[in-house]
């Protein structure tokens, strides 16, 4: 691709699109080498910079990857003897020189990917910083969208981002991907936070950057089942994503509100989405290694599959969801699965326990408000309309809230 | 790397001297020790007195203020620590776990800072 005058567009659409989707990989290869994910981060920057400069003169190398990670080396140690006032630093300078000699600029780079999201990922670190963290490393998000993901501003993300670099180091925390006696239980805590991202784009305001990180989150779903295949809980959580994602489009009504699932037009869904979903869920179910993504994922799919849904089915499912994922609520959910079973009474006086616990929760209030008003209890149903919608976050939850309301009030 | 865990506990939760639970306490002490040096992962370890026997110093302008008592006064308290050599956080918070007290208080794990 060495042309005689490259065409800066070009030149500068290539970084793009390598800053996007090559960064996770090339970090991860990077901080295997430099044991340090704020140099290594530093160091690609910089060599994103370069590339700026160097692919502007003589065009888009023939192995770009392979060009970053050896000029990101060089940088390091640069950045190193910048700092370097120490011996042991001046030994890691030497010791990487000679992992540099050996450097051969080709695409051929280890893939680290895993270790790096389980470093993300780690439980020594706070929840939502490793969601960031994960957006920011793996998704190729840049600081200012993974603040705006969060509706955070860009200085406050990009400290939470530093301080978490600067903990993995400093606390040494393993960059690794856990053995066998910690696996099921680190597995769930990546998968967790990739679900966070997913719900993230799925429950707030609407926009692209919304749907962005739908998508974002379908792909590291997807980087993980390549990464591990065979792997039932992966393959259950992008079954899940997948077949949850199908339906954005049947989602919202022209003016924004919320549509419920029972109402949707099905012609607006992606049969292609939901088909993969479904065909994921069965390979991971066929693997006989039960886990709560999968049994999400198979309640989503029942969901889709008939209408009415066979929701005595989604009942068992919550009960086997129960035992695994004791929590106030898939216990709401459940009663309402149950109410929906033909079992109303039943379902409002399961969800009445929960009180205590889920009272600043708005979806426990419309729930409730939906059970009162079947119940034929109208008074307490628009009571618990009104605490519903003054906690709704976001305005296509409200304005629904409202609509339902309304029709409560006339049947009353 | 060296990672210090401190033993966080509320001695009214904790098994009270004197009693079956608190030999059976002792013995897991007593073992865990065994296990780390075992393992090469020990470096130090003690356990404190109660806080009833604290006694904090500073220096302000040049003068010695002794106060009676700890720190500062929290439920659960400071009751004792090991010092861990192991590879990184994982194997030391998999230890830490394993301090009898992290069944009745909170263990906290901080790396040692190195120097050299």
């Amino acid at each position: 691709m060495h042309s005689a005058a490259p065409d800066p567009q070009t030149v500068s659409r290539a970084i793009d699109a390598l800053a996007r989707t090559d960064r996770g990989r090339l970090l991860s290869a990077l901080i295997a080498r430099l044991k340090n994910f704020q140099l290594a981060e530093d160091a690609l920057q910089d060599a994103l910079a370069s590339a700026v400069v160097h692919w502007g003169r003589t065009g888009v190398p023939a192995s770009p990857q392979g060009w970053l990670l050896k000029v990101a080396l060089r940088k390091a140690i640069d950045l190193l003897r910048k700092d370097a006032r120490e011996d042991r630093k001046t030994v890691e300078i030497a010791r990487l020189s000679v992992d540099e000699a050996h450097e051969n600029a080709t695409d051929d780079i280890p893939d680290e990917r895993l270790r790096l999201i389980f470093t993300c990922c780690h439980p020594a670190l706070e929840s939502k910083t490793q969601v960031a963290l994960t957006l920011r490393t793996l998704g190729g998000l840049s600081t200012p969208e993974v603040a705006s993901a969060f509706l955070d501003n860009e200085t406050t993300m990009g400290q939470r981002l530093s301080r978490a670099r600067a903990k993995i180091l400093a606390a040494g925390i393993p960059y690794a991907v856990p053995g066998p006696e910690a696996w099921a239980e680190r597995l769930q805590s990546v998968l967790t936070v990739v679900y966070l991202i997913f719900n993230q784009g799925y429950s707030c305001a609407v926009g692209d950057r919304v749907r962005q990180l739908g998508e974002e989150a379908i792909y590291l779903g997807r980087m993980l089942d390549s990464l591990r295949p065979g792997e039932a809980e992966i393959e259950g959580l992008l079954a899940l994503m997948l077949i949850t994602e199908a339906r954005r489009a049947a989602r919202l009504d022209a003016d924004g509100t919320s549509i419920p699932i029972a109402s949707q037009d099905r012609k607006l869904w992606n049969d292609g989405r939901i088909a993969d979903g479904l065909s994921l869920l069965d390979r991971a179910m066929a693997r006989r290694a039960a886990g709560p993504f999968q049994i999400k994922a198979a309640i989503a799919a029942l969901h889709v599959q008939s209408e009415p849904p066979d929701w005595r089915q989604i009942v068992l499912l919550y009960d086997s969801l129960l035992r695994m994922e004791p929590t106030p609520v898939v216990q709401l959910n459940r009663a309402v699965a149950l109410a929906e079973a033909g079992a109303p009474e039943a379902g409002l006086r399961a969800l009445e326990t929960l009180v205590p616990v889920l009272d600043a929760y708005q979806p426990f209030h419309a729930a409730h408000a939906e059970l009162l008003s079947r119940c034929g209890r109208a008074g307490a149903a628009l009571a618990a309309y009104d605490r519903a919608i003054d906690l709704a976050s976001n305005p296509s939850d409200a304005v629904f809230l409202r609509h339902r309301r309304a029709q409560a009030a006339e049947n009353a | 790397m060296q990672y210090m865990a401190l033993i966080y506990g509320d001695p009214s939760v904790e098994p009270a001297y004197g009693t079956p639970e608190f030999e059976t306490m002792m013995q897991g002490y007593a073992a865990f020790s065994e296990m780390l040096k075992a393992a090469n992962a020990y470096v130090s370890g003690e356990g404190l007195q109660g806080v009833e026997t604290a006694t904090s110093v500073r220096v302000r302008g040049g003068k010695v203020e002794t106060m009676d008592g700890p720190f500062a006064e929290t439920k659960e308290q400071l009751g004792g620590y090991y010092i861990l050599d192991v590879p990184d956080l994982d194997t030391a918070l998999r230890y830490a776990a394993m301090i009898p007290s992290a069944t009745y208080g909170t263990v906290e794990v901080r790396p040692v800072m190195d120097y050299s």
